[in-house]
């Protein structure tokens, strides 16, 4: 497993992908940093939660590639013949893929710091929104994995995560459009925009966590499996 | 070293590999020759736990590829048709990785050394995959199946898009790496199997028609010993002369190949020995006898003659393998000599750069 996270880590900056990644996340920081500075309300909490626009449009991405270029380079014959089970391979890949996404958060530190030189924070918000954005980050990069596991295109890849990103992230928007109650409700609760914003909220309930927990091993699981079932085609 | 026991492998309704068997022993260069899709990278693919098997039994080294995938996967070094490269790395980096990958305990750094050297590709080392010509990606693929040094080599196919020059070094290293490992490797180019290999496989639709040494093929096909004469004389004359000598089957002119002289390929009855009754008669004409050659079989003329029959039962008939049955019949015929091989590949090889 740590081989394959090393080398997916530094692939990331090796190609300019981890980089485009970084730059937009580092932006789009500092824009909503200044701005929500600049009305008076320093929080650091607020800009992890406005953050989730530009991830959803970021992860796509971030995994596009982690499994299919492999498959298109052929390279998965070295990974699959190696002396490795394929559950580390995959490990690997999403760890690699969250630190990359974590350094994207990294800033909201310096952020924290700076806010609390000035005025009294409550720490516990900001950690809260941040744990929160990992674990976001976790379950939308297993998804993406496992679509990218499917195809060897990483276009096509990109543009299914994108799409299925926005479903998940935002199905409780079209709760209201439904007019069976119950599918509204699961619309509601299941969106991972609900679960999220309540870690905005500094409102921390474990089935929050073991929602995103849950998404995150049952995708990476799906992944493992596609992988498998290559191997019986 | 290697145990293949009734080896099937079924793309959907496609049965790619059918019922296949063969033993290898350690320290054996065996070579799998087949046209394309004859399913000598499905097999390999198998051996190595790339993909799954349908039915049968793989061991490696007494390790079950399907039961204990782990143990039976770090005794093999594999080079795939397309070497697997991330084309983003440096070469040592590359090995570096495949290193940690394999989870290999020598010591790293003069490990990836040696083997930079063994293959050639030292000078190469701190350049990106992706701007390496093909025979060096190859070679780097080569790198990485030594990686570990495992016991057993599977290569597919080593040789392709090198020049002529790398095409001997990696001969020459894969004979080399022969003394120490098990190597199956496989080629539709067959004076790299006649080379290298003391055995040979050959594989058609799935099937395993053929399974000895390069020499014994070559000698079962040819059993009837023809002969090839180069005589100064008059062409018709001399056929008739020559089809009259006890034992002769046939005899056909090859034409004039050297001025004044014509070739006839004669072909005895099955067991005679014509050779001293065929330098009698030309003798007996006051003719001179400028060669007499035995008109061997080379190893491609064998795969085309197994490999066109229209099935492989026939095929196996063309080999005097009689229990032709579907399956069950493993011809493994061990080795003594192989000097004549490298003979044959000296021609083959002259013949390929041409």
């Amino acid at each position: 497993m740590r081989a394959v996270f090393k080398r997916e880590f530094r692939s990331y900056f090796s190609t300019p992908v981890g980089f485009i990644v970084l730059a937009a996340f580092y932006f789009f920081l500092g824009l909503y940093f200044s701005l929500i500075y600049s009305y008076g309300s320093p929080d650091v909490a607020t800009v992890i939660v406005a953050m989730s626009t530009v991830v959803v449009f970021a992860m796509p991405i971030l995994t596009m590639r982690l499994m299919s270029e492999d498959r298109r380079q052929k390279v998965d014959q070295a990974l699959l013949t190696a002396p490795v089970s394929l559950t580390s391979i995959v490990m690997g890949k999403f760890f690699a893929a969250l630190a990359v996404f974590a350094i994207g958060f990294a800033p909201t530190l310096i952020f924290e710091i700076i806010v609390a030189s000035y005025v009294s924070v409550n720490i516990m918000s900001y950690i809260y929104a941040l744990f929160g954005m990992l674990l976001l980050g976790s379950a939308l990069i297993a998804i993406g994995m496992f679509i990218s596991s499917l195809t060897e295109s990483a276009v096509i890849s990109a543009i299914l995560t994108l799409v299925i990103n926005i479903l998940v992230l935002y199905m409780s928007s079209f709760a209201s459009m439904v007019s069976v109650s119950w599918i509204a409700t699961v619309l509601e609760k299941a969106a991972f925009i609900t679960a999220f914003e309540n870690f905005g909220q500094s409102i921390f309930s474990v089935s929050d966590v073991v929602y995103f927990v849950s998404i995150s091993a049952a995708f990476l699981f799906l992944c493992v499996r596609s992988l498998d079932k290559r191997r019986w085609a | 070293m290697i145990e293949v026991t009734g080896l099937s492998k079924r793309y959907g309704t496609h049965l790619a590999v059918k019922d296949v068997s063969f033993n290898i022993e350690k320290g054996e260069i065996i070579g799998f020759l087949g046209p394309n899709g004859a399913g000598k990278s499905t097999i390999m693919n198998i051996l190595t736990g790339y993909l799954s098997l349908t039915q049968g039994k793989v061991v490696i080294d007494g390790y079950d590829i399907t039961e204990y995938p782990e143990d039976a996967k770090r005794r093999i070094g594999y080079l795939p048709e397309i070497p697997p490269l991330y084309i983003d790395m440096k070469v040592r980096e590359y090995l570096n990785f495949i290193y940690d990958l394999k989870k290999v305990k020598f010591p790293k750094k003069p490990h990836i050394d040696e083997i930079l050297r063994l293959v050639k590709i030292d000078n190469v080392q701190n350049r990106l995959i992706k701007n390496l010509s093909k025979g060096y990606r190859q070679r780097v693929g080569v790198a990485q199946a030594l990686v570990g040094n495992p016991d057993v080599l599977i290569l597919d196919e080593p040789t392709v898009g090198l020049d002529p020059k790398q095409i001997i070094e990696i001969r020459n290293l894969i004979a080399r790496l022969g003394r120490n490992h098990t190597i199956i490797l496989s080629s539709h180019i067959l004076s790299e199997i006649q080379a290298v290999c003391k055995r040979v496989i050959i594989i058609n639709r799935g099937q395993i028609i053929a399974d000895d040494n390069p020499e014994n093929l070559s000698n079962k096909l040819s059993s009837d010993h023809s002969l090839v004469a180069r005589i100064v004389c008059a062409e018709q004359d001399m056929l008739d002369a020559l089809k009259t000598v006890k034992g002769v089957k046939n005899v056909t002119s090859l034409g004039c190949k050297e001025s004044n002289s014509y070739d006839f390929l004669i072909e005895p009855q099955p067991g005679a020995d014509i050779r001293g009754e065929v330098f009698k008669r030309v003798a007996a004409r006051g003719r001179t006898l400028l060669s007499l050659t035995s008109n061997r079989v080379s190893l491609e003329q064998i795969f085309l003659r197994l490999t066109e029959t229209a099935d492989n039962d026939e095929a196996r008939k063309l080999l005097g393998i009689t229990d032709g049955s579907e399956g069950g019949e493993k011809p493994v015929i061990e080795i003594t000599d192989g000097d004549t091989v490298t003979v044959k590949a000296g021609k083959n090889q002259a013949e390929e750069e041409k």
